[in-house]
């Protein structure tokens, strides 16, 4: 199947027509097996495209399957550094789609897609807590799975594996200083 | 303590009813009834809960990142610890997603071993998650029933991985080893007697238990609508109505028609729905599906197809058998061409996702490759997460009570939820 011929993209581009969406399958396949499109959205159109691709009858994709990010600083041939990645899933239709919303330092920041599924709350706040994407117009940006004061974005490819000693140096709590 | 003033950080707290007696309970992160490391912060009204905010994040351990830098082969060790109640299917669902990327077909003998073993994977988890919602409720005995049942899949595991907890049983295009010449004779006993008079007792103690119905009865109640809103999936969607099973609708390992390329047919099973939406519909399906599961691994059990479980063991994608690593030079040659960090795997550049259906949920997946012998991002889609974050939506308005039965009825597994 050609990029072009896949009819999610076909509504999108006829729904769309001034943007370009670099239609193609997340891993081009030599013989043909299944694809899993993926379209990139800016992120100035994020918030529309998306509740198109929820409403419209022919895409109605209800749920927000995954969402997370990529930090691309040392992929080859790759020219942004983040990519969120957005997961759709459609029950009724049973169809998916990927869309890829790319942003770069310093002041990384998509629009939020809690109004459109709210099942994105979380997934949202886990990628700022693990990359230090901002979403532009979430209710409650917290760090999730980090605590509160911790100030590194754990999941970039520019933080070691071992930490940068925030173990280490953890305040501990004597039974003198308590 | 009913009229004890709670403190919210470090200001003491105010009501925000004057004259009403609003106080802030913490559930967790350690107490019996949480299971795991979760952190309610409940603001009651007498017993009734006003509002819930959730604390997760104590036991994050970094799985992801461990994952830049594990091969596809050692990253199976740490899947175990993600849903520790079903390992096996961690395993599976994570080489499922590797072989999606580096496009391996399985050999039948080892699709069907994997689908019996996700099979009992899916049992061992709902036995925990019915006995579990007894156990809550102050039924003891509901608990002891699948739990003696659940022993026996261990020692299955434990046959043919060595390991009763941490299996780590899948390999890249494979098993660790072939399973042992009577393990099928076992489960097939297992599948015909042991487990169905286990399921049998379950049920005549709980099913119809007057105080189990009235407490999971319109408990923790989700619309069908707000289920596919939330992200849900798994038995807590299909107990709200969502008709969604991945092995019917995105079929792989033995629920795909043809999975042997000699035209087999898939195999036989019904996808348990129930439109209640609450603690018990949760319940309810979690049984069915086990009465399911034991209907595909009975279809499979006595054909297993003989022949390799290894894709092509000659070639260079998978590791070699132990017998050959001991036993001859071009054996050890090869092991050591997999498990040497400058060589090893060559899956193509690109992004891939893979998922399964697990007792929880879609366990999914999304490897990015650059080439190299360790994915680039490994994102694994943990069903508990997203299954969680609407929790508060299902207990407000609720007695502290029934925050314990909606938590057991939804089996969060916080080593999955915080990875």
């Amino acid at each position: 199947m050609s990029d072009a011929a896949h009819p999610i993209v076909g509504f999108l581009t006829t729904r769309f027509p001034e943007i370009d969406f670099v239609a193609g399958p997340l891993m081009a396949r030599p013989d043909g097996q299944e694809e899993q499109m993926c379209v990139r959205i800016a992120p100035d159109r994020l918030v529309e495209v998306m509740t198109f691709l929820r409403d419209d009858e022919r895409c109605s994709f209800e749920q927000l399957c995954d969402l997370t990010c990529i930090d691309y600083m040392d992929f080859p041939k790759a020219k942004d550094r983040y990519g969120v990645i957005y997961s759709l899933l459609s029950i009724t239709k049973g169809h998916r789609i990927w869309a890829k919303c790319f942003v770069n330092d310093p002041n990384p920041e998509v629009p939020s897609v809690v109004n459109v599924w709210k099942g994105a709350d979380w997934l949202e706040r886990e990628v700022w807590d693990m990359f230090g994407v901002r979403f532009v117009g979430h209710p409650d940006l917290r760090r999730i799975l980090t605590w509160e004061g911790f100030e590194a974005h754990p999941l970039r490819k520019d933080y070691p594996l071992r930490g940068r000693g925030e173990r280490e140096n953890f305040e501990r709590i004597t039974r003198e200083s308590s | 303590m009913t009229r004890a003033q709670a403190e919210v950080g470090s200001a003491t707290y105010a009501p925000e009813e004057p004259g009403g007696d609003v106080w802030v309970l913490n559930l967790g992160p350690q107490h019996p009834a949480t299971h795991t490391t979760l952190r309610h912060v409940l603001e009651l009204d007498g017993e009734r809960v006003l509002s819930c905010v959730i604390h997760i994040g104590y036991l994050h351990s970094g799985f992801e990142k461990l994952g830049e830098h594990l091969n596809y082969n050692q990253y199976v060790v740490v899947t175990d610890r993600m849903n520790y109640v079903s390992p096996m299917a961690n395993n599976i669902a994570w080489h499922h997603a590797c072989e999606k990327l580096f496009g391996i077909e399985l050999t039948p003998r080892c699709t069907v071993i994997r689908t019996i073993i996700a099979e009992l994977a899916r049992i061992q988890d709902h036995l925990l998650g019915v006995g579990a919602a007894g156990i809550d409720l102050g039924g003891f005995t509901a608990f002891m029933y699948p739990f003696n049942a659940r022993e026996t899949i261990y020692d299955l595991f434990e046959e043919i991985c060595g390991a009763r907890f941490t299996t780590s049983y899948t390999r890249v295009g494979g098993l660790m080893q072939d399973i042992t010449t009577d393990w099928p004779a076992k489960v097939k006993q297992y599948c015909l007697r042991e487990l169905p008079e286990a399921l049998d007792d379950t049920e005549k103690l709980l099913t119809r238990n007057r105080i189990f119905v009235e407490r999971t009865k319109g408990v923790g109640y989700l619309s069908h609508d707000d289920a596919v809103r939330w992200g849900w999936t798994g038995p807590l969607a299909r107990a709200s109505g969502v008709r969604r099973d991945l092995r019917k609708d995105e079929p792989y390992l033995c629920y795909a028609d043809n999975w042997d390329g000699k035209g087999s047919s898939a195999v036989q099973f019904k996808v348990a729905v129930s439109s209640g939406g609450d603690c018990y519909a949760r319940y309810l399906v979690r049984l069915a599906e086990m009465r399911e599961a034991i209907k595909i691994i009975l279809q499979l059990v006595d054909n297993i197809p003989a022949g390799p479980i290894d894709v092509l063991p000659g070639d260079k994608k998978t590791l070699p058998d132990k017998s050959e690593v001991y036993f001859s030079i071009e054996g050890l040659i090869h092991h050591f061409e997999q498990i040497m960090t400058n060589r090893g795997h060559e899956p193509p550049i690109g992004e891939s996702y893979g998922a399964n259906e697990t007792a929880n949920g879609e366990l999914g997946f999304y490897l990015a490759s650059d080439g190299g012998n360790s994915p680039y991002r490994a994102r694994c889609r943990p069903p508990s997460f997203i299954n969680y974050q609407c929790f508060p939506q299902l207990v407000v308005g609720h007695q502290i009570s029934d925050v314990i039965a909606t938590l057991s009825s939804m089996n969060i597994i916080a080593a999955e939820l915080d990875r």
